[in-house]
C-alpha cells in the first residue's frame, strides 16, 4: 500500500499530446518528411508548417495546464486553459481500473489509466498518459485507496479482516485464450461475413469485371468495414488472460493495443454466457460480465460500444461454467422449462427458454439460434416488471423482466404460467430486498 | 401469494377527461370537416360515409381510452412502489425505494391546464419504465417528497 509518491500536483507524461494525437501525429510526420529531406523548398511548405506548429503548440499547452493529485479519498484532475475544469473522482465509487496502451503509446513507453466510476452518468477518469513504469504502482495505490475508502464507509464486510497488503498482488491465472481457437471462433460467429468475402473472391476469379463494378459501387467500403470489425475483435481479444488477484479479476490482453483491467469483486451487475449457433457443435462459449457505468466511451472503437466486458472470448463450456461459479458461488443449479403450450407463442425460442433461482441469484436462458444464459445477482436488481401481452393472455402466460444497471443484459423470465409468474414476482421482490440488506447487516 | 396490494391508488379523474378530449375533439373535427366537404360538393355519399366512419372510430377510441385510464394504478408499499398499467400489454413494475436515483415531476401545457402532473422514477437501469401520469398537483408533490424521503432512508449502493 505504501508506494511512496511525492505529494502535491503532478503532470502527465510530456509525450502525452503526441500519443493522444494518434493518427494525426503520423500524418504530421508524413507532411514533415518531404521538408526534412529537402525535396521541396521551404517556401512552398509554409502553410503546412504553420498548421503543424499551431497543433503542436495546442498540444503543449493542453499538457501544461493539466495536472492531477490524490487528495485523501479522491482523485483530482485539473485541466483546460480557457474553460478551466476541476474534476473530483471519489475513489470509493471506482468500478474498475483499466490500463490501455495503444500502438503509439507502446512505442513511447507510456500508458493510459482509466478509472470507471459508478453512477448512471458513468463518468470515466482518464490519466492519459503516464510513464509505463509508474502505471502499475499507481494503479495498485488507487485500488488500495478505493478499497480503504470502501472499508471506511462500512460497505464491504466480506473482506474486512483479510489481508490489507496488496504490496505484490498475487495472481492466479484462471483462463487464457489461444490464438487458433480465437481466430476460429471469430470466423465461425461471423460466418456470413466470411461467406460474403469468399463469394467475392470466387466471383473475382470467374468474372473480375462484374465484381470490380460491385466493389466500386459502395461494396468496397462495406467489405472494409466488415474486415475492420473482425480485426478489431481479434486485436482486442488476442491472448486475453483472466486471473484472480486479491483486488478483483485481472484481465490482460491485446495484440497492438494492450489493455489491462481490474474488475473489483461485488461490482459485477450481471454475467452472460453466449453460445453462437456454429459454436455449439464444438461446445464453445463466451463469457461476458456487465459492470455499472457506461461500457465503451469514445476513442474505444465504435464497434465495441454496445458490447459487454468479455471475460473469455472463447472457451469450453466447462471452463466457462467454472468461472461463473467463481463469480457467483450460489448460482441456481436447476433451471425449469416453460409449459409446452409456449410452443404456439415462441416456436423457435421455446426449446431454449428456462429460468431458475437460488437465494441470491436468478438465471434465465433464451435465444433462437444463439443461446444466451444470463445470471443476475439479486442484490443488483434495480426493478422488476411483470408483463402480459395479448397472445400471452390467451395462453395464460406472462413474462417477468429483471432490470439491471447495465444496458445490454436483458434477463427475462419469458412465457411462464400466470400463477408461476405471479409467485416468482413476489419471491424475487422479497429475495432482492433481503439480498440488498444483507451486506449492511453483516 | 403475489405482490398485489389491497388497494390501488389511481390517477385523477381529470386525466380521463383530458384523454377523452384528446381523441374526441380530433375525431369530431374530422367528421365535421368531411360532412361539410360532402355538403358543398353536392351530396357526395363517400364523404358522408367517411364522416360516419370517423365518428365510429372516435367512439371506439373513447372506449379504449376509458379502459386504459382504469388500468393505471400505483401503490406505496413498505419497501417498494408498485405501478400497473396497460390494457393490451398489462405491465406491473416493482421499484424498490432503495434503487431510486432521482424523481422527475413534469407537466405539459395540456396537463397544466387540467392541474395535473406526471411523476417519473429513475433507477440505474435504463429499462425501468416507471411513471405515473395525471396526478393532481398536490398529490404529485406529496408523492415526490415521500418517495425522495424513503429513497434516502433505504438507499443501497450499486
Amino acid at each position: 500500500m505504501s508506494t511512496p509518491r511525492p505529494e502535491g500536483w503532478q503532470r502527465l507524461h510530456p509525450l502525452s499530446p503526441v500519443v493522444r494525437g494518434g493518427r494525426a501525429t503520423i500524418a504530421i510526420f508524413i507532411v514533415l518528411i518531404p521538408i526534412a529531406f529537402g525535396r521541396d523548398t521551404l517556401g512552398n511548405e509554409i502553410p503546412q508548417f504553420v498548421v503543424v506548429a499551431v497543433i503542436a503548440l495546442a498540444g503543449f499547452v493542453s499538457w501544461l495546464v493539466t495536472r492531477w493529485r490524490i487528495e485523501g479519498d479522491d482523485l483530482r484532475v485539473e485541466t483546460g486553459l480557457l474553460r478551466r475544469q476541476s474534476l473530483r473522482f471519489p475513489l470509493a465509487q471506482v468500478q474498475a481500473i483499466d490500463v490501455v496502451r495503444p500502438g503509439l503509446a507502446r512505442m513511447f513507453r507510456v500508458a493510459e489509466l482509466r478509472l470507471r466510476m459508478a453512477g448512471s452518468s458513468g463518468a470515466t477518469a482518464r490519466l492519459a498518459y503516464v510513464a509505463e513504469h509508474e502505471v502499475e504502482p499507481l494503479r495498485d495505490q488507487l485500488l488500495a485507496l478505493a478499497r480503504g475508502a470502501r472499508l471506511d464507509e462500512g460497505l464491504a464486510a466480506t473482506d474486512s479482516d483479510s489481508e490489507p497488503e496488496p504490496a505484490q498482488p498475487e495472481e492466479h491465472v484462471l483462463a487464457t485464450v489461444g490464438t487458433a481457437p480465437l481466430v476460429a471462433s471469430i470466423l465461425l460467429e461471423n460466418w456470413w461475413i466470411v461467406a460474403v468475402l469468399v463469394g467475392l473472391l470466387a466471383g473475382f476469379a470467374v468474372s473480375p469485371h462484374r465484381v470490380g463494378d460491385l466493389l466500386g459501387g459502395g461494396g468496397f467500403i462495406w467489405a472494409l468495414t466488415m474486415v475492420t470489425f473482425v480485426w478489431r475483435r481479434f486485436n482486442q481479444q488476442y491472448r486475453l488472460t483472466v486471473a484472480e488477484g486479491p483486488d478483483g479479476l485481472h484481465l490482460r490482453g491485446g495484440l497492438i493495443a494492450l489493455t489491462a483491467e481490474v474488475i473489483r469483486p461485488g461490482r459485477v451487475q450481471a454475467v452472460r454466457l453466449v453460445e453462437p449457433a456454429l459454436w455449439r457443435p464444438l461446445g464453445w462459449c463466451r463469457l461476458e460480465v456487465d459492470v455499472a457505468g457506461k461500457q465503451r466511451r469514445k476513442g474505444e472503437g465504435e464497434a465495441q460500444r454496445g458490447q459487454l466486458h468479455v471475460l473469455i472470448p472463447v472457451a469450453g463450456r466447462s471452463i466457462g461454467m467454472e468461472l461463473v461459479d467463481r463469480l457467483l458461488p450460489d448460482r441456481p443449479r436447476e433451471l425449469s422449462p416453460p409449459p409446452p403450450r409456449v410452443f404456439w407463442k415462441s416456436p423457435f425460442r421455446y426449446r431454449a427458454l428456462s429460468w431458475g433461482r437460488s437465494e441470491t441469484c436468478v438465471a434465465t436462458t433464451t435465444g433462437r439460434l444463439r443461446r444466451v444464459t444470463n445470471w443476475v445477482p439479486l442484490e443488483k436488481v434495480q426493478s422488476l416488471r411483470h408483463v402480459q401481452g395479448p397472445v400471452q393472455r390467451r395462453l395464460g402466460l406472462a413474462s417477468i423482466h429483471v432490470d439491471t444497471a447495465g444496458r445490454t443484459v436483458h434477463a427475462t423470465l419469458r412465457d411462464r404460467d400466470t400463477a408461476e409468474a405471479t409467485r416468482a414476482l413476489a419471491d424475487l421482490t422479497d429475495l432482492a430486498r433481503a439480498a440488498r440488506r444483507r451486506p449492511a447487516l453483516a | 401469494m403475489g405482490v398485489e396490494p389491497e388497494e390501488w391508488r389511481t390517477p385523477s379523474r381529470q386525466l380521463l377527461t383530458l384523454r377523452r378530449l384528446e381523441v374526441g375533439v380530433p375525431a369530431l373535427a374530422v367528421a365535421v370537416l368531411l360532412a361539410v366537404a360532402g355538403a358543398t360538393s353536392g351530396g357526395n355519399s363517400a364523404a358522408y360515409g367517411f364522416a360516419a366512419a370517423s365518428l365510429v372510430v372516435g367512439a371506439l377510441l373513447l372506449r379504449f381510452v376509458g379502459r386504459r385510464y382504469r388500468s393505471w394504478g400505483y401503490a406505496e408499499r413498505e419497501d417498494d412502489l408498485l405501478i400497473r398499467r396497460g390494457v393490451m400489454f398489462a405491465r406491473l413494475s416493482v421499484v424498490p425505494y432503495g434503487r431510486m436515483q432521482f424523481i422527475d415531476v413534469t407537466a405539459g401545457p395540456l396537463e397544466r391546464a387540467f392541474g395535473l402532473a406526471t411523476v417519473r422514477l429513475h433507477t440505474a437501469a435504463a429499462a425501468t419504465d416507471a411513471r405515473i401520469p395525471g396526478l393532481e398537483r398536490e398529490e404529485a408533490a406529496r408523492l415526490r417528497d415521500s418517495l425522495a424521503e424513503l429513497g434516502e432512508a433505504q438507499a443501497a449502493g450499486l
